[in-house]
C-alpha cells in the first residue's frame, strides 16, 4: 500500500486503525478490515441500523451519530448499538381507540419521564424526543405522530434514557393511530375504491389491453399533461 | 465539506440565469428522439456491459456481467446436505423484511396460513425504507386508472405484461387504503384531500406522499404490524442461500443460513414467498447505488437454479439524480419530487438542457450526454462528473418554507455535510436505481415453479422495461399482497412430496460443462466492502 498523508486514528472498540480522514464511520470500519453484518442496512442514514456512540480523545463528551452519515475525527473512540432491547407493546390497531388513555395502557412508563432532555441530545435526526414524550403525558397523539414524524427507530434516545422509555415504540403507536383515525378522511379515495370494486373500470382497461401496439402509442403521445 | 470557492463560483453562474428559466420549462423530448438518445448514452446500451447467459432457460439473453456472474453461481450447500430433520416447518415461507415480504405475510396470515417471514439483515433493512419519493394511485376525481395504465406501459416502452399492469392500476387505490386503515400518514389537505404531485412520466398528478419518508413511512407501519400478529415467526439475519424442491418438482421450503453463525439448515414450507428486491450493490458498471446493503440479486439467482424463468434483466434503472457531491454520499438518492416540486437540472452554464421529468432512463441518458458528449457538465473535486439541480427554485416557486416542510430528509442529508440545499443548488449525476426485469410472474405471483411466488423487485413484467417513480412501491403492495392471497390458498392444497437437492446436481453438472466450477459462490448475500491487506 502506498503511504497516505490523510490518515487519522480511530480506535474501533478500543483498537486503532488509521484511516483516510474523509471515511463515513461505516466505510473506515471497512477500510480498517471489517465485513459488516450488524450495524449496516441502508447505508444513507433511513433505516436506523447503524447507531454508533463516540468520544474524542480527552473530551469527557459522548457523542451519538448514525455510521453511514458521520464523517470520522481524529482519535474517536467508537462503539456501535446496532440492536437494543427496548420494550414493544402488542395490539390490534383496529381494537385501539385514538385517546390518551390507549397510550397509558400501553405505555403506562410514559408517565415516568423525568424530562431531562438526554433523548434529544442523543438523537441523530435532531428530533425533539423529549417534546414528543412531554405530548404523549399530556395524550396529545397529533403531536407525538407530527413530533416524531423523521423517527427512524434507531434506539439511541431508548439507550440513553434514565427512565428506560421506548419513546420510538410509543412514537410509533401514535402515528398508526393518527393515520388510521384521526387524520382527515378522504372522501375521494374511497369513493374511488368503491368504483373500482363495481367494475366502473373494467371497459377501458379491457381496451387498452386489447389495444395494438401502434394505436397504445398513439394515445400515449396524445395524453394530456396536466400543468 | 461545504462547496469549494470554485464550486461556489460556478453557483453564481445558476444563480444568474435563475429569474429569467422561472417561468420556463425545458419542452418535453419527441418519442423518436428519446430511442436514439438512449442507445448512444444510456448504460444498458453499452456492449462491454453485458454478457450472454451460457445455462439454463434464460440461455444465449444478455444481462450485466456482474449479475451474470453471480447468476452462473456455485452453490452454497452440497446436493447431498441432509434435509431428513427440517429445523421448522411452516405453511408459508416468506423470504424478505422489505415491503412485498411484509404485506405478503400479512395477506397470508389473514386468510389463514402460518408464516414465517426469514430475512437477511434487520427487518425493514430494505429498499423500501429508502424509498423517499412517493406511491401513485389514480384517486383524484380528474384521473382513472386507465390513464394510469397509459402512463404505466408508455413509461415501460410498451413491453409491460398487461395483465400485471392491470393489476398494479386496478389495485393501487385499495392499497393506500389498505396503508390508511394500518396507520400510515399520507400527506392531506385539512379537508382530507391527498396531496399529489407528479413524478417522471406521469399525465397527471398522483404521487402519494408521507413527506419524504414515504417508503420509510410504509415499512415501519407494515413491521409494527406484522410483529403484532399472532402465526407470523419473523427470523432476521437468517438469509436464504437455496431452494428446495421436492420430488414432483415443486418448492418445498429453503436452505437458510445463520447469519453469524454460518450454520446452514433446511426450513420446510408448503409454499415460498419470494420477495428479496434488487440487486443495486453489484455496482453494473461500476456506478454507486442507492440501494441496501443487502440488494445483491439473490432471489434472481434462487429462483434461477430452482428454474424459474426470467425476463428483462438487460435494462436496469439508472435514477437521474444521484448525489454527486459531496463524495461521502456519492450516488445516495436525491428524490425525484425534487424536480416534481420545480428544481431544474441546468448545465455549467445555467442553461436547461432536458425536460425535467422525462422517464428516468431517458433524464439519465441526457444528463451523460450533456456530461460525456457535450462537455457542459461540472466536474467535482475527485473529478466525478455532473450536472446542476437548482433546488431554490423550489421556494420561489410555491413559497418560502416549502423545502423543509416537503423535503426533510434531503435537507438533513445534505445539511449534515453544511450544504443548504434551500439556498444552493445540488451536484447529482446517475446512480444505479432498479433492478426493472426479474423472475417472470403472472399476476398471482405465480411463477413457472410450483409452490414458488414471487414479488416486488425480485419480479419482472409489470414495469417492462422502464420504472416510473412511485409504482414500485405500490408493485410492492400489489403484488405483496396478491402473493400472501395466492400463498394462503396453496398453502391449504398443497401436499409436499420428498424434499431433495437435485436441481443442483444438474446444476454443478451444466457449470462444469461450460468449465465454471471455479465460479463465484452465490447468492453473494453482501457485496465485498473490507479492505484486504
Ligand atoms: C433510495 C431509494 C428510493 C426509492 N424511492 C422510491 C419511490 O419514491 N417510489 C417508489 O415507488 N419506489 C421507490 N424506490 C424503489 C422501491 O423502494 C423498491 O423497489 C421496493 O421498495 C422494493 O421492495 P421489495 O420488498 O421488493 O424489496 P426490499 O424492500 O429491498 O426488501 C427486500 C428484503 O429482502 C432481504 N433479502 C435479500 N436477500 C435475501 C436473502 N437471500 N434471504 C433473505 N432475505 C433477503 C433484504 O435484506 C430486504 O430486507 C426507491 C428505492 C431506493 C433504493
Ligand atoms: S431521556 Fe427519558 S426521561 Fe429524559 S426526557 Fe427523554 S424520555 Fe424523558
Ligand atoms: S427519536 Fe430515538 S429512535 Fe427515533 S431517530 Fe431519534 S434517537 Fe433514533
Ligand atoms: S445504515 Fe441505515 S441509517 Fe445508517
Amino acid at each position: 500500500m502506498a503511504e497516505r498523508n490523510d490518515l487519522v486514528p480511530i480506535y474501533i472498540m478500543g483498537k486503532r486503525y488509521d484511516v483516510p480522514s474523509s471515511l463515513t464511520i461505516m466505510k473506515a470500519m471497512e477500510y480498517a478490515g471489517y465485513t459488516l453484518i450488524r450495524g449496516v442496512g441502508c447505508r444513507s442514514g433511513f433505516c436506523g441500523a447503524c447507531s454508533t456512540v463516540y468520544r474524542i480523545k480527552d473530551d469527557p463528551k459522548l457523542y451519538f451519530g448514525l455510521a453511514c452519515q458521520t464523517v470520522v475525527k481524529p482519535h474517536m473512540y467508537l462503539g456501535q448499538i446496532p440492536f437494543f432491547p427496548a420494550k414493544r407493546a402488542t395490539y390490534d390497531i383496529a381494537q385501539l381507540q385514538a385517546q390518551a388513555s390507549t397510550l397509558f395502557q400501553l405505555y403506562p412508563e410514559i408517565l415516568r419521564c423525568l424530562g431531562c432532555g438526554t433523548c434529544t441530545k442523543a438523537c441523530p435526526q435532531q428530533l425533539n424526543v423529549k417534546g414528543y414524550m412531554a405530548a404523549a403525558m399530556r395524550g396529545d397523539i397529533a403531536a407525538v405522530a407530527n413530533l416524531s414524524f423523521d423517527c427512524i427507530m434507531c434506539g439511541l434516545c431508548a439507550a440513553r434514557c434514565p427512565a428506560e422509555e421506548p419513546q420510538y415504540n410509543i412514537a410509533i403507536l401514535a402515528r398508526r393511530l393518527y393515520g388510521r383515525y384521526l387524520s382527515p378522511r378522504s372522501d375521494h379515495l374511497h369513493k374511488r375504491v368503491e368504483e373500482i370494486q363495481q367494475g366502473v373500470f373494467d371497459q377501458s382497461i379491457a381496451e387498452l389491453k386489447a389495444m395494438d401496439v401502434n394505436e397504445l402509442k398513439e394515445r400515449y403521445k396524445a395524453r394530456q399533461i396536466e400543468a | 465539506m461545504t462547496y469549494t470557492p470554485e464550486l461556489l463560483e460556478l453557483i453564481k453562474v445558476v444563480e444568474a440565469t435563475r429569474p429569467q428559466r422561472l417561468g420556463q420549462t425545458f419542452p418535453p423530448m419527441p418519442l423518436e428522439e428519446r430511442q436514439e438518445l438512449l442507445q448512444k448514452f444510456h448504460p444498458d446500451y453499452i456492449e462491454s456491459g453485458m454478457r450472454e447467459i451460457r445455462i439454463g432457460s434464460y440461455k444465449g439473453k444478455r444481462m450485466p456481467k456482474e449479475l451474470a456472474d453471480v447468476v452462473e453461481g456455485r452453490p452454497h450447500v452440497d446436493p447431498n446436505f441432509d434435509l431428513s430433520n427440517p429445523e421448522f416447518e411452516t405453511d408459508v415461507l416468506v423470504i424478505g423484511g422489505g415491503g412485498a415480504g411484509a404485506s405478503a405475510a400479512l395477506l397470508a396470515q389473514e386468510h389463514g396460513a402460518k408464516v414465517t417471514l426469514v430475512t437477511k439483515l434487520r427487518f425493514g433493512d430494505a429498499n423500501t425504507m429508502m424509498a423517499q419519493g412517493g406511491i401513485q394511485a389514480a384517486d383524484r376525481p380528474e384521473d382513472s386508472p386507465a390513464l394510469h395504465y397509459l402512463d404505466v406501459i408508455g413509461g415501460g416502452h410498451f413491453t409491460n405484461f398487461p395483465d400485471l399492469v392491470e393489476a398494479l392500476v386496478k389495485d393501487a387505490p385499495i392499497v393506500i387504503a389498505w396503508l390508511e386503515s394500518l396507520g400510515v400518514m399520507f400527506d392531506k389537505t385539512p379537508d382530507g384531500v391527498m396531496m399529489e404531485e407528479h413524478g417522471g412520466g406521469t399525465s397527471i398528478k398522483r404521487m402519494h406522499s408521507a413527506r419524504d419518508y414515504t417508503g420509510a413511512e410504509i415499512m415501519r407501519v407494515l413491521r409494527d404490524e406484522v410483529r403484532n400478529r399472532p402465526n407470523i415467526d419473523v427470523i432476521e439475519f437468517c438469509p436464504a442461500v437455496e431452494l428446495v424442491l421436492d420430488d414432483k418438482g415443486a418448492v418445498c421450503g429453503a436452505i437458510l443460513m445463520n447469519f453469524e453463525t454460518e450454520r446452514y439448515f433446511y426450513a420446510k414450507a408448503k409454499v415460498v414467498v419470494l420477495a428479496t428486491g434488487g440487486s443495486g450493490r453489484l455496482h453494473y458498471q461500476g456506478f454507486p447505488t442507492t440501494n441496501h446493503y443487502g440488494a445483491t440479486g439473490d432471489g434472481i439467482v434462487l429462483a434461477y437454479r430452482a428454474g424459474a424463468e426470467l425476463v428483462f434483466l438487460d435494462t436496469m434503472q439508472y435514477h437521474p439524480t444521484g448525489a454527486a457531491y459531496p463524495e461521502q454520499i456519492l450516488g445516495q438518492l436525491v428524490t425525484e419530487k425534487v424536480r416534481g416540486l420545480g428544481a431544474q437540472p441546468v448545465n455549467v452554464k445555467g442553461e436547461q438542457f432536458v425536460y425535467p421529468l422525462e422517464p428516468r432512463d431517458v433524464e439519465s441518458a441526457a444528463f451523460i450526454r450533456e456530461c460525456k458528449e457535450r462537455n457542459l457538465g461540472v466536474i467535482t473535486p475527485s473529478g466525478q462528473p455532473a450536472v446542476w439541480l437548482d433546488t431554490p427554485m423550489i421556494d420561489l416557486i410555491h413559497g418560502p418554507g416549502t423545502i423543509e416542510k416537503a423535503l426533510p430528509a434531503m435537507v438533513r442529508q445534505f445539511r449534515r455535510f453544511n450544504i443548504d440545499m434551500v439556498r444552493q443548488p445540488i451536484l447529482v449525476y446517475p446512480t444505479l436505481h432498479y433492478q426493472n426485469g426479474g423472475v417472470k410472474i403472472d399476476a398471482d405471483c405465480r411463477t413457472t415453479v410450483p409452490g414458488l411466488l414471487v414479488a416486488g423487485e425480485t419480479s419482472g413484467g409489470v414495469h417492462g422495461r422502464n420504472r416510473l417513480m412511485g409504482n414500485s412501491l405500490l408493485d410492492v403492495c400489489v403484488f405483496g399482497r396478491r402473493a400472501g392471497i395466492t400463498a394462503a390458498a396453496l398453502a391449504k392444497e398443497r401436499q409436499p412430496g420428498k424434499p431433495t437437492l437435485a436441481h443442483l446436481e444438474s446444476w454443478n453438472r451444466a457449470l462444469d460443462e461450460i468449465g465454471l466450477n471455479g465460479a463465484v459462490r452465490s447468492p453473494i448475500l453482501i457485496p465485498n466492502y473490507a479492505r484486504k491487506g
